[in-house]
């Protein structure tokens, strides 16, 4: 069953009178109790994705397509209708903690004040679920007083999951949770995620680019490519029979397969190679590639690729 | 040939009500490197790995122990002296959009160390920034624009072709890598073994990534709460 459908969303930013095409026509959908990994080099456009998905971009943009959670078309809800959503049935965690938090506002205030716009409960209400939901997430309570600047990444990083976690979203959407902690810190906060994702039965929208995290965590994996979906599979096929040339060199990159380099860098979105959008850095580059720009296309039963190479493409 | 080694190096900080509590971020650290070698140094985050390399680079004093450098004890070094020292050794942090200054073009970035150095006449210096920029593999184009408008793997580029301008004998790399995706993350370590090949350069490489760490180092040092606790 899926939970939230997207389907050929295009996400369009004008700057300095280039469009930069941050997503272009992306179809993801993501299944009830389902990790669904989303993979990708810095500035692949998969952060933007995710904030799409709540409605969080700027005004400059320009959105087309279709996302449907549980049946609504969301993409094109008022501001309040948006509000309405966010939190309550679409959860998200920012990336990097320290500056999604508010500075001047205690922790306990920032969760609580959740709780007091979503279900109108009263001050002390609210400051009892708020004690609780700091309990679940491994922070003692009474530090429920105290401000960001005196946490440790991991320490905010575990107030974010909190908060994106106190309404009992349907989807949660985690945009680099790990990023920037030590690998101890780093392991704690995925169990914590995994845990809690398991245990309330939601969907989880990881996104990140680190592959030893979304190996941990993930059921299926989505490859992001220059505002593209590329390869979309489980993760036992991404990791044993990677399909696309990129898939494969983004894990031959790994240091334990050797640290291999890819050559060249990826392509500007807002003028991005004409056919496929990787040819330049391609190493099975067929007469094709340069010309026409290839679909996702299914190659096997659970396993889409945008190539040449693969099915009828 | 050792190229530095650290004898017993320590670095308390003193804290709390009348400076009565005593942080021991460093507590007496023997470490060798050899010229033209690379020695990894991993730990948790908080262990004291940075702590010492700011002292091996004296960017911070230590409370005790000796620093030798090229069989010269650099611990008391000022002035003019330490200047030079800044020619020989030279640091990459973790983060590269914070360690250029926003303000200066990539090509003004380059150039000042080669000015405060006095390494370069002025009619050569934009001959000698083209040679740098062709040594990391970085296009001419990125030369006029600002730190914001390049990409974090590039941003690291521009951070070594700065370093190699003054041609340092050994590099501190303080977690290059951790912010960088893995096929940049991959490009970026091939570069610095490439460099070390051709201009023997050592690094001290601290990471919290042990793969990573294995696949550059000839030797590893492994610190836990201010000390070294293992050395293979």
């Amino acid at each position: 069953m899926s939970l939230l459908k997207i389907q050929d969303l295009k996400v369009y930013f004008n700057a300095r009178g280039k469009t930069v095409k941050a997503n272009n026509s992306i179809d993801l959908e993501i299944r009830e109790n389902e990790i669904l990994g989303l993979i990708g080099e810095t500035g692949c456009g998969k952060s933007i994705l995710g904030r799409a998905i709540v409605g969080l971009l700027p005004d400059n943009v320009k959105i087309g397509g279709k996302i449907v959670y549980r049946s609504e078309d969301i993409l094109n809800l008022s501001e309040n209708g948006l509000r309405k959503i966010r939190g309550k049935n679409i959860g998200i965690i920012l990336q990097n903690p320290s500056a999604a938090l508010n500075p001047v506002l205690s922790i306990g205030n920032q969760i609580s004040e959740i709780y007091r716009y979503h279900e109108n409960m009263g001050k002390k209400e609210a400051r009892i679920r708020t004690a609780k939901m700091l309990e679940m997430v491994g922070i003692d309570p009474k530090r429920m007083h105290e401000y960001p600047h005196q946490f440790s990444g991991g320490m905010k990083q575990r107030v974010m999951i909190a908060m994106g976690l106190a309404l009992n979203p349907g989807l949660l959407i985690a945009d680099e949770p790990t990023k920037g902690l030590d690998p101890t810190t780093k392991d704690k906060i995925i169990d914590l995620i995994c845990e809690l994702v398991i245990n309330k039965n939601m969907s989880l929208l990881l996104i990140t680019h680190d592959i030893g995290v979304a190996e941990k965590m993930c059921d299926r994996i989505a490859v992001m490519y220059a505002g593209e979906i590329i390869e979309i599979a489980t993760i036992k096929n991404i990791l044993s029979n990677p399909q696309h040339p990129y898939t494969q060199d983004l894990l031959n990159s790994l240091p334990k397969k050797g640290l291999n380099q890819t050559a060249g860098e990826s392509p500007s979105l807002s003028s991005p190679p004409a056919g496929c959008r990787f040819h330049p850095r391609c190493r099975c580059i067929i007469g094709k590639c340069l010309k026409t720009h290839p679909q996702l296309m299914e190659t096997e039963k659970g396993t889409s690729v945008r190539c040449f190479l693969y099915g009828n493409n | 040939m050792t190229l530095l080694s650290i004898k017993n190096l320590k670095k308390y900080y003193f804290c709390g009500l009348f400076n009565k509590k005593e942080i021991r971020a460093v507590d007496g650290v023997d470490l060798e490197i050899k010229s033209g070698r690379t020695l990894g140094l991993v730990g948790n985050s908080g262990c004291g790995k940075t702590t010492v390399a700011k002292i091996i680079l004296r960017l911070i004093e230590p409370t005790d122990g000796r620093i030798i450098f090229k069989e010269k004890d650099i611990t008391k070094l000022r002035g003019r002296e330490l200047k030079n020292l800044g020619q020989e050794m030279q640091i990459i942090f973790q983060n590269p959009e914070t360690s250029l200054n926003p303000r200066m073009k990539i090509y003004d970035a380059i150039l000042e160390p080669l000015r405060i150095h006095k390494l370069c006449s002025t009619d050569k210096e934009y001959e000698k920034i083209l040679k740098l920029i062709e040594i990391v593999n970085l296009n001419q184009e990125l030369l006029f624009r600002y730190p914001h408008e390049l990409s974090g793997g590039q941003l690291q580029r521009v951070v070594i072709a700065r370093i190699l301008s003054l041609n340092p004998k050994f590099i501190v790399a303080d977690e290059v890598t951790s912010m960088l995706d893995p096929l940049v993350q991959a490009q970026i370590l091939n570069l610095m073994k490439d460099l070390q090949e051709k201009l023997g350069i050592s690094y001290l490489f601290i990471s919290h990534d042990m793969d990573v760490v294995e696949w550059m180092s000839d030797e590893i040092a492994v610190m836990d709460e201010g000390k070294i606790v293992d050395w293979k």
